[in-house]
């Protein structure tokens, strides 16, 4: 207990740590004021504005398509081919109409709760497990490349105990900044939805669904530190997890893309990571194959694959046990040198 | 007095496929007594790193026995490890946290009381600076914290790996108080270091290794005596009568070496049979005086690290002890 209380107070005394994690708070704060000045309550004076808006619209392209029939005629009159400028009939068939101008799209944008938070776990979710990444990659890295981890061991000799508690402290901590932000920004979007948007139709159902979606991004929060954590301890380095991470990027978001766009294999994006990424948080994630239709003869549904969440975790899960494996094996064989 | 450390016949090989297999410790053996200062030489890529290493449990041996205070390791590592205060190689530490974080850190994965931090702190005079980062360190002050951390459980036994290096002349003689203070305070001090004149003024034994094998052990003053080889100078009284005396003791069989102005003989056991030979033959001795071995003529002479004119020494071209005597041993009285 104490090893794991001490690794604890390591990782939040560590620099990188409390910098990475005032950006993080930075960086959501930043997306939160954002939303919160770009959304504006739709309130009666607003909707009659934007009534207001859509009329004047609807006259003002009354008034111009009145005036190009006119100009149509006359050039009639004078004997000139009109049907390329003006279409046929003087395009008298196109006279606007006004449900042609509804007053939705001179409304300001404004925040629905209901409809856009889980989309903004995601983001959320993604901000954190950067994060948690950084984070865990470094914890173990630099213990290892300044010779910290030499110097626990020697007071600490079971190796694998302190791997583990340090494990054991990075999840923790990520744990406890998920929780707490994650309290924050869900409190921080209501307050934007009840004072700047709407809040409406938030059901029980539907804070079930935060729920579910909140201990999914704790998940790949935790995945993510776990992962960086292992291969960095593995390498000994903070560079190998940041450069494992960025060649898993480069291979699976570019390579793979390409490699498959030139190869023609049908439904490619799901052997990119992205895919189950968005699918882990969408709860799935539909790949459509445009090539199976031949448009040419008629109305086609195209073929259709469908990567589940659940696809998603056993992938994710498989992936950190397999590094995890590795790093608490090779920490236990390897001589410290 | 009781064995602190146990040696016997540790084996470490490093495999390569490009450069072939490397013996780092080729049947190497050691031993310390509870309450000495013990010094540990070797030249660069001798095997002492990896000897410390091996026996704190960094690296795994392919073979030998190891015990520290009665506990075979590494098996029974986590038991005495607590009673084990380390330095091994340069003093490596996180360089954004202080000293006393850094300390405070150790003291709560080693579970020792917090008040022990301020305690090493005065004690390798960093007090006044332990709120400073490390990384604003100086090596001499990052060889103090080292130490100051190899301190902190207060231990049985301390393993120091080159403490002085980095340091100032000052820092120096502290340390070489200090160490002779933990000694007689019952703490048994294992030193390793280079600076052969330091090792000589502190240590009560020595175990010198050569490219993994023990080639030299026992107490200093054994060692040095095992090594004279009896030199002796003799100055007469005019040096007109030197070659007089050097044809003298060469007929009785004493290997002489004429300087301008005195002799040098070896191999005499009883330097008084010199002065009685030559005054026989009217030849009288203004001086005679045993030459005296350092502890770094002795290390290059074991090593065969002494430098050669002209030549360029590789790391491994130490000496090579062959067959079956392993090991050397410097004067009776001091088992293995």
């Amino acid at each position: 207990m104490s090893l794991y209380v001490t690794e604890l107070r390591r990782l939040a005394k560590r620099r990188l740590t409390r910098v990475m994690l005032v950006l993080l708070v930075l960086g959501l704060t930043g997306v939160a004021t954002a939303l919160a000045f770009s959304s504006q309550k739709r309130s009666p004076a607003v909707i009659a504005q934007a009534q207001v808006e859509a009329d004047a619209q609807y006259r003002q392209a009354t008034k111009d398509w009145e005036k190009m029939i006119a100009e149509c005629d006359a050039a009639q009159a004078r004997g000139e081919q009109t049907e390329d400028r003006y279409g046929p009939n003087c395009g008298r068939d196109w006279q606007p109409q006004p449900e042609m101008f509804d007053p939705e799209w001179s409304l300001p944008y404004q925040f629905d709760f209901r409809g856009e938070f889980s989309r903004l776990v995601a983001v959320f979710a993604g901000a954190v497990a950067l994060f948690g990444f950084v984070v865990g990659a470094s914890f173990v890295g630099a213990e290892w490349s300044t010779g910290g981890m030499m110097n626990l061991l020697l007071w600490r000799p079971k190796r694998l105990a302190v791997l583990g508690s340090k494990l054991a402290a990075l999840l923790s901590l990520l744990a406890g900044v998920t929780v707490l932000l994650g309290a924050l920004w869900t409190a921080a979007f209501w307050l934007i939805g009840s004072t700047r948007g709407t809040t409406a139709k938030v059901t029980a159902g539907v804070w079930q669904s935060v729920g579910l979606s909140g201990l999914r991004a704790l998940a790949m929060i935790l995945v993510a530190g776990a992962v960086a954590f292992a291969l960095a301890s593995l390498g000994r380095h903070t560079s190998m997890a940041l450069g494992v991470a960025v060649g898993v990027a480069v291979v699976s978001e570019i390579g793979i893309r390409i490699g498959t766009g030139i190869a023609g294999v049908r439904f490619a994006d799901r052997y990119v990571l992205s895919t189950y990424a968005m699918a882990w948080f969408e709860k799935q994630w539909k790949l459509i194959d445009h090539d199976s239709c031949q448009f040419v003869q008629g109305a086609c549904e195209p073929k259709e694959l469908i990567v589940t969440w659940q696809q998603s975790g056993l992938l994710f899960g498989l992936a950190a046990a397999l590094v995890l494996t590795a790093a608490f094996w090779i920490m236990r064989r390897r001589d410290v040198a | 007095m009781s064995a602190v450390l146990e040696i016997e016949d540790l084996r470490k090989t490093y495999k390569s496929r490009r450069r072939g297999d490397r013996h780092a410790l080729d049947g190497f053996d050691m031993l310390v007594e509870a309450g000495q200062v013990h010094g540990f030489l070797g030249p660069n890529g001798s095997g002492k790193t990896t000897t410390l290493r091996t026996l704190l449990g960094l690296i795994r041996p392919d073979g030998g026995r190891m015990a520290v205070l009665g506990q075979e390791v590494p098996a029974g590592l986590s038991t005495v490890t607590g009673q084990v205060g380390a330095i091994v190689e340069s003093p490596q530490f996180f360089p954004h946290f202080t000293a006393r974080d850094t300390l405070s850190l150790l003291a709560g994965a080693g579970e020792v009381p917090a008040t022990r931090v301020d305690e090493v702190l005065e004690l390798v005079g960093l007090r006044d600076r332990a709120g400073e980062r490390v990384k604003t360190y100086s090596l001499g002050m990052k060889q103090r914290l080292a130490v100051a951390s190899a301190l902190l459980k207060n231990p049985k036994l301390l393993i120091l790996d080159e403490p002085a290096n980095g340091l100032d002349p000052g820092g120096i003689r502290e340390m070489r108080t200090l160490m002779r203070d933990l000694a007689e305070s019952g703490m048994t001090v294992v030193l390793s270091s280079h600076i052969l004149g330091e090792i000589q003024l502190i240590c009560d034994s020595v175990t010198i290794i050569s490219l993994g094998r023990r080639v030299a052990f026992g107490p200093v003053d054994q060692v040095l005596a095992a090594h004279s080889h009896g030199a002796v100078r003799v100055r007469l009284d005019t040096a007109e009568d030197l070659a007089a005396a050097a044809e003298v003791l060469g007929r009785n069989g004493v290997p002489v070496a004429r300087h301008p102005d005195h002799l040098m003989l070896s191999g005499v056991e009883k330097p008084a049979s010199v002065s009685l030979l030559l005054a026989e033959h009217h030849l009288y001795v203004s001086e005679l005086a045993p030459v005296s071995v350092d502890l770094e003529s002795v290390f290059l002479e074991l090593t065969n690290t002494a430098p050669v004119p002209g030549q360029h020494r590789q790391v491994d071209e130490s000496v090579q002890i062959g067959g079956a005597e392993k090991s050397g041993r410097a004067g009776g009285g001091w088992g293995a």
